[in-house]
């Protein structure tokens, strides 16, 4: 069985139309990334059978769901999937149990994945079942979405934004139990966000769409350190690090990250002790590192490691300019002021220290 | 207080609007669905043809099921065809007046009732392995619940209000098409006005007492989260 979610869709409407050939690893988190009207929803509605598109093939680990050369269409409740809508959407006149149970009954014994007390623990809704979804805060009854999902053992889980209608507190409350869900369940995900935050903390792989078109696909660390995508134009801009946790200091609450490859850079976060040798994932900001031409060791700055210049590019508003670094191996991105560049004549291949004010450890 | 032909035409009234509301959920169930879903170009007539008892004149009902229900209407032969006879002047043939008369009662409550279900409920269940059929039944049933209940009460009472249609098709046989309304008549046609007054008495606190369970219904309605 090919692990790969391979889509070719194509589909047109009055004011819009889509026209991808994506090919998704088949486990991890595959984010779809676009703005309003890109056409990443309609690619996941796709995937689902919820819309068809006028030709298209989509092969999901080996099973063909729709060929229209030899005019295969399964219909969606056919399809061994879980989707989960941007508002819950559970169903008014059940319970929050019969909610869970919905698909769970409909599927045969054997093919029984997720029990019901193991959805409830993975999400935290035990204490809900007897609920009516009306007395459910929205991200109660996100939780309850996702885990009704979950209790159809699906084969595929697709998340249509599920935290775009959650406001800020609401949206920290569930990113936690959807990391949860990509360490501990071997079951592929396609997440459609708009959010460069969401995604930098969950996804594995990234897809890239402007207007109904695929512009890039790829892993996450590479799509976010690459300066040809408007990724790197946003606010947000900055890469995605994994590391491994090879020390704490207890006097200073100091997490040392050592990052993969040889004489690979050590970062230092001010973070609780986490076991040695787990893997952590962290972001650093684009206008969160600056550049020097020396190690100057005078600034509070924590994290100074030594980069090669790969790339500058001048980045939309007109006073800045985007650097792509090399750190050994690991990308980092610098957003600096153009006055800057010229002053230390930034030029691809050039050494330099990158002065990195802060890293955010990500689940 | 009522006599013998009195009671007769209740009985007969209840009786002709229990059997009426009942083909009309039936009937009437498919046709909303189709309304409220459907992208047909038909749907505009369609909906204008269920919607015609509304302003119509029911003697003008009653004139044109005369005729299809007569010996030489369409559905007056196929009826002698199949050896049932004439169903003019019967209760079969009130039931059929009925239906029609009474068809958007209940078929827009029901189109209403489906059309603010939309189409997400639906999904969400196709998603979770429901077939169409049985999204229908276990989600799309239960959701319009509310339509259900306002379209039975409108189309059972929409019934027993029913006069013109009745003495057009159904004329004025005791315990075979004489339903409260045309006894009313009869009555008043015979000055006895004290036997109309009972009638009319009991139709006005049935009506009262139906509007009423619509209206006091109306605040627990089922929303959608």
């Amino acid at each position: 069985m090919s692990h790969t979610i391979r889509a070719r869709l194509q589909l047109r409407r009055d004011t819009f139309s889509l026209d991808v050939d994506l090919e998704l690893p088949g486990r991890g988190i595959s984010a779809l990334f676009g703005h309003s009207g890109s056409g990443k929803t309609t690619c996941l509605r796709c995937l689902a059978g919820l819309e068809r598109a006028s030709h298209g093939r989509v092969e999901v680990n080996g099973e063909v769901w729709q060929d229209d050369t030899q005019r295969t269409f399964i219909a969606p409740h056919r399809r061994p999937l879980g989707y989960v809508f941007q508002e819950a959407s559970l169903f008014a006149h059940l319970s929050v149990r019969d909610n869970l149970m919905f698909g769970w009954r409909r599927v045969a014994s054997e093919q029984r994945k997720v029990s019901l007390e193991q959805a409830c623990e993975l999400l935290g809704i035990g204490h809900l079942l007897t609920r009516r979804p009306a007395t459910l805060s929205g991200g109660e009854a996100q939780r309850v979405g996702i885990a009704r999902a979950l209790l159809s053992s699906p084969r595929l889980l697709l998340m249509d934004e599920p935290l775009a209608a959650l406001d800020g507190p609401r949206k920290r409350e569930i990113l936690p139990y959807l990391e949860r869900l990509h360490r501990e369940l071997d079951i592929p995900l396609v997440y459609v966000s708009h959010s460069q935050d969401e995604v930098a903390r969950l996804a594995d792989h990234l897809v890239l769409l402007e207007q109904g078109r695929a512009v890039a696909s790829g892993p996450i660390a590479d799509m976010l350190a690459r300066l040809d995508l408007s990724l790197s134009q946003s606010e947000d801009a900055g890469v995605v690090l994994e590391g491994t946790v090879s020390g704490h200091d207890p006097a200073y609450q100091l997490l040392d990250l050592r990052l993969p490859g040889t004489d690979a850079p050590l970062l230092r976060i001010a973070h609780p002790a986490q076991a040695l040798g787990s893997s952590v994932r962290v972001k650093v900001q684009a206008r969160d590192v600056s550049l020097s031409l020396d190690a100057d060791s005078t600034s509070s700055i924590l994290n100074r490691i030594a980069v090669r210049v790969r790339e500058c590019r001048p980045a939309e508003n007109p006073a800045h300019v985007l650097v792509a670094l090399d750190a050994a191996g690991s990308a980092l991105l610098a957003r600096i002021t153009r006055y800057s560049a010229d002053q230390l004549q930034i030029h691809p291949g050039q050494a330099l220290w990158a002065q990195i004010k802060s890293v955010a450890i990500l689940g | 207080m009522f006599d013998a032909s009195d009671l007769g035409a209740i009985w007969l009234t209840l009786k002709l609007a229990s059997v009426t509301t009942l083909i009309l959920l039936l009937v009437g169930t498919p046709l909303a669905w189709w309304l409220a879903r459907t992208r047909s170009w038909w749907r505009g007539p369609i909906g204008a043809v269920v919607a015609l008892p509304l302003v119509l004149p029911p003697t003008v009902i009653g004139f044109y099921l005369l005729l299809a229900l007569g010996p030489n209407g369409l559905i007056g032969q196929t009826t002698a065809a199949l050896g049932l006879g004439s169903v003019v002047f019967s209760f079969t043939g009130l039931v059929i007046g009925s239906v029609v008369y009474s068809l958007p009662f209940v078929v827009q409550p029901l189109q209403n009732a489906f059309g603010a279900i939309g189409q997400r409920p639906l999904e969400v269940a196709a998603t979770l392995r429901a077939s169409p059929w049985d999204s229908f039944i276990h989600v799309a049933l239960p959701l319009a619940r509310p339509g259900f209940i306002t379209a039975s009460i409108l189309g059972f009472a929409h019934t027993v209000g029913e006069f013109g249609v009745v003495l057009m098709i159904g004329g004025n046989i005791p315990d075979k098409t004489r339903v409260v309304s045309v006894q009313i008549f009869d009555h008043v046609e015979a000055m006895e006005y004290a036997q109309a007054h009972w009638l009319a008495g009991a139709m006005l606190v049935f009506s009262f007492l139906v509007l009423l369970m619509l209206y006091a219904g109306r605040r627990d309605k089922a929303g959608w989260s």
